[in-house]
């Protein structure tokens, strides 16, 4: 990757366009009739509105041509790491490949042409596509029924919880307004239950990652709206009483909430509805391998199981159908997959993060040696590198490491229950052969840090930039141009 | 195992790997999940397509919509695209990465999300934006939100009734459950009071009448209370901006920036405010900085706002935005230019007022608002059966004559051209009266 150190406002020149327009409304008819009457002044916006209502300052946007406009982006294209550039094994994100015929099948004219409110008779296709998609996902999660607007997994959450405050109070059992977090649960479900004016219990984790029962049932009463839980957890691991536990809230009147940002490793092989849970957010991005887009669009459908669908209420969360776009992705994936190739998806992401656990613990701590699922969790180098005079090297530092190295970094410092937490994903589209020379870096950089950490300390070397003033970048904020 | 091209284990690769894991087999994997918990059923779903079977089958979804010639905004407009937005949005650096946790290789992602919080706060006139939000209505709701969280002990919100229906909704349901206080009023100053945290109204109503909003920032900052304005910021290229009104916040859906209507999504929302609400400020935030050898950088910044820091006590639980939509939005603006954006919005605004006028001598309409300016967007009062003339409508092909409150509305931008309004209006001629 080569260093670019332009912004689109520095390309400008006074004058230069990229747009390609009419000069005027009706520029393409010299009909006198139209002149006729279609007054002058109408064609001008100062003519549509008093000057009041109008712009004051100068906009100034970049006037660029074309041709910088698509280099410009080309180049920062080119300082950008994304799945199709190398292996990509952030904990919890599932960056799992994303097949090209999803992006031709999103971008179709016969789709993106639609007018959200356009009537129901002209958009039999597209509906078509929610109600496959919204089957498939039911018969994956064991869900009876979804809806799409959400449209990250983030707000599926708060989606779900507003779900879960509507069958308490349709149920005339509005007091219930705490709901049960665990101490590894992604930041998201805290900050989500806030949002929907829940307040957060936590339950602490046992010394095997699980959520410990016995902590759990004091916290149970009349004022526990539910609990919040990804199976398998945070730490890769899967929560084997999740029975007890939906037996436990069920019966103190409380809803099971599934966060599928962890549903991966499931796919094809366990449903959340047949291990108890009520209500769930699906991330298509994820699981159903829409790209991420450097952060969005996503989408995070949410599920309902039979103990809710009684008592339904869609919440209206965002402006019309959700990202249709990311769905009609999904939905390609999903009918690709089929019935056949489902069942191996899961098993097959599994398998890859084993295999990395067990190829490389003699080298980075393992926390917590049982059989993962779709993710691990160490807790730093065995050897660090420490001596007399020298810090040894630290999670962050392997992380650099690795981007010389050619590969993303996995997701560092959570789960927040180890200080040097290194959470790796491989997911089920990587090679044998990049696993291996994935292990193999890791075990080089695991090496360097013995011999001198300060290898480690300068990294990374080879990246269009160094290490960034965080710091300062907080302290003075410069947020735009 | 029969191959899938997503997958590339052999059989012997998965041989390797389950002796590495230490199980006889992918079953082995699943020992820690209780039995009853292992699916055993087949799921009910289609068998395995291929890659043309379902290429061929979403061919003929597509086919089961009808292509409309849309006249309709309410939320989503249909603008011109230009060609090199999906090619540049396309390029799979930018499209399947993700959020640039690692500055040092996401440099393209941080730095077009520099550029359109920069393009944003040029649009609105306003200080500081995000990295996106999900879609306007959404992102009104947070800077309510934002306003109760700005102001002390105020937890009561006012929320013009002229913005378009989905927004009134949204915000209706966010705010239910964190238990702030909503007024929805047609005259939302006479609503001001001492417990009032923000006042919410549009730059243009749901009918497309251009509001006139002298005097609101000062009655609403005399009452204490934060101004919000929801904004088309295609239009801010010729509207007086957020910041020129006087609002502390303005909000709005970046669709108009380039992007397909797409049955509604994806789109983006924005958000941007004043220096004074930056720490309250939702989402993601990238800031400019400098690495160790001094090279000019960019990083996500000003995270102890966000969720993954602070849980609970997080300004929001946004994390994942609509950043491939904030590239569309930035490679748009970055076409247009100023003059390229004025002149979308007069090719508009001229469409819509030649739409006005034929429609009006059909004899099938009254004026809703007369007088009353108006860019792309207006209400009619028809004088013909509207089941009728939607009909019809349709029946040539038009998406049209939306009925709202009693009105039917329209919509114009610069895609329409002088023969499609003027087969429009022919098509309406046939309504009887």
């Amino acid at each position: 990757m080569k260093y670019y150190d332009k912004l689109i406002f520095e390309l400008s020149r006074p004058g230069r366009i990229g747009y390609s327009l009419p000069d005027s409304f009706d520029a393409a008819k010299t009909d006198a009739a139209t002149d006729e009457h279609f007054s002058a002044k109408r064609r001008c916006i100062c003519g549509a509105a008093p000057q009041q209502l109008l712009r004051q300052s100068k906009l100034d946007l970049p006037e660029v041509s074309e041709v910088d406009v698509v280099r410009h982006y080309t180049n920062l294209s080119q300082m950008n790491f994304g799945v199709d550039t190398g292996f990509y094994p952030l904990g919890s994100c599932t960056m799992k490949y994303n097949p090209k015929i999803n992006e031709e099948i999103a971008n179709h004219p016969l789709f993106t042409g639609l007018h959200p409110l356009q009537p129901a008779e002209t958009v039999k296709g597209a509906q078509e596509v929610i109600d496959g998609l919204d089957k498939a996902l039911a018969a994956i999660t064991g869900m009876k029924h979804f809806t799409f607007l959400p449209c990250a997994g983030a707000h599926g959450e708060l989606t779900g919880l507003m779900l879960m405050r509507e069958y308490h109070m349709a149920r005339g059992d509005a007091a219930r307004t705490k709901v049960i977090v665990p101490d590894s649960a992604h930041g998201t479900n805290p900050a989500s239950a806030a949002v929907c004016g829940l307040e957060i219990v936590e339950v602490k984790s046992g010394a095997d990652g699980l959520v410990d029962v016995e902590s759990l049932k004091p916290l149970l009463g009349s004022d526990i709206a539910g609990i919040m839980m990804t199976n398998p957890n945070t730490l890769g691991l899967f929560e084997r009483q999740i029975g007890e536990i939906a037996k436990l809230v069920h019966d103190c009147g409380g809803l099971l909430y599934y966060d599928g940002a962890n549903m991966n490793p499931l796919l094809g092989k366990v449903r959340p509805g047949d291990m108890g849970f009520d209500i769930m957010q699906m991330n298509l991005h994820k699981t159903f391998s829409t790209p991420h887009g450097g952060g969005g669009p996503g989408s995070g459908p949410v599920g309902v199981g039979e103990r809710v669908l009684p008592y339904l209420r869609i919440p209206q969360t965002s402006g019309f159908h959700g990202n249709f776009g990311v769905m009609l992705r999904a939905y390609a994936y999903i009918l690709m997959l089929g019935k056949q190739n489902v069942k191996l998806a899961g098993p097959l992401a599994v398998l890859g993060a084993n295999y990395i656990k067990e190829s490389l613990k003699d080298c980075y701590k393992l926390p917590i040696p049982s059989v993962c699922k779709h993710e691990f969790v160490f807790d730093g180098l065995i050897n660090d590198g420490a001596r007399e005079g020298k810090a040894g090297a630290t999670t962050l530092d392997v992380a650099k490491r690795l981007l010389d190295y050619g590969f993303h970094a996995p997701t560092i410092y959570f789960p927040l229950l180890f200080h040097q937490a290194i959470m790796i994903e491989p997911t089920e589209t990587e090679s044998l052969e990049t696993l291996d020379e994935f292990i193999a870096v890791m075990r080089k950089i695991a090496a360097e840090a013995a011999e001198d950490p300060d290898i480690l300390h300068g990294a990374p070397h080879n990246t269009p930039i160094g290490r960034p003033d965080e710091t300062t970048a907080a302290r003075n904020p410069i947020l735009k141009a | 195992m029969a191959g899938f091209s997503y997958f590339p284990h052999t059989d012997d690769d998965i041989r390797v790997m389950l002796e590495r894991a230490g199980v006889r087999n992918l079953d082995g994997l699943y020992s820690d999940v209780p039995a009853d918990f292992i699916y055993q059923g087949e799921y009910d779903l289609p068998d395995a397509m291929s890659e043309q079977q379902v290429r061929d089958f979403f061919e003929k979804l597509g086919e089961k919509n009808t292509k409309l010639k849309v006249f309709v905004g309410q939320g989503a407009y249909d603008h011109y695209v230009p060609a090199v937005i999906p090619y540049i949005t396309s390029r799979s650096e930018f499209l399947t990465a993700y959020t640039p946790y690692q500055c040092e290789i996401s440099q393209g992602t941080l730095r077009y999300i520099f550029e359109w919080q920069s393009m944003i706060c040029r649009l609105t006139g306003l200080d500081v934006s995000n990295a996106s939000m999900y879609d306007g209505p959404s992102a009104a709701a947070e800077a309510l939100r934002m306003a109760v969280a700005s102001t002390r002990k105020r937890n009561k919100v006012i929320v013009s009734t002229k913005l378009m229906q989905n927004v009134l909704d949204v915000v209706k349901t966010y705010l239910k459950y964190p238990d702030i206080e909503v007024v929805f009023a047609w005259d939302v100053l006479d609503e001001l009071g001492p417990d009032v945290a923000g006042v919410l109204v549009p730059s243009i109503c749901r009918h497309g009448v251009i509001q006139d909003l002298t005097g609101y920032a000062e009655k609403v900052h005399e009452a204490g209370a934060l101004l919000i304005e929801y904004c088309d910021p295609s239009a801010l290229a010729v509207l007086k901006t957020p910041a020129e009104w006087g609002a502390d916040i303005a909000v709005g859906d970046a669709q108009t920036l380039g992007m397909p209507i797409c049955y509604g999504g994806p789109y983006a929302g924005f958000i941007a405010c004043k220096q004074d609400y930056m720490r309250k400020i939702p989402g993601r935030i990238v800031g400019q900085s400098v690495d160790a050898s001094g090279k000019r950088c960019f990083v996500l910044t000003l995270q102890a706002r966000e969720q993954h820091i602070r849980r609970e006590k997080a300004t929001s639980n946004i994390c994942s935005n609509e950043s491939l939509m904030a590239l569309w939005a930035t490679v748009y603006l970055s076409l247009m230019g100023p003059e390229g954006l004025r002149k979308v919005n007069e090719l508009s605004c001229a469409g819509a007022h030649y739409l006005y006028d034929e429609l009006l001598k059909t004899g099938r309409f009254e004026e809703a608002f007369p007088g009353r300016p108006f860019l792309k967007e207006f209400c009619l009062k028809p004088k013909v059966d509207v089941a009728v003339l939607q009909q019809k409508l349709l029946d040539a092909g038009f998406f049209a004559a939306l009925e709202l409150d009693g009105y039917v509305t329209f919509c114009v931008t610069e895609k329409r051209t002088k023969e499609e309004i003027d087969a429009l209006v022919a098509v309406v001629k046939e309504v009887a009266l």
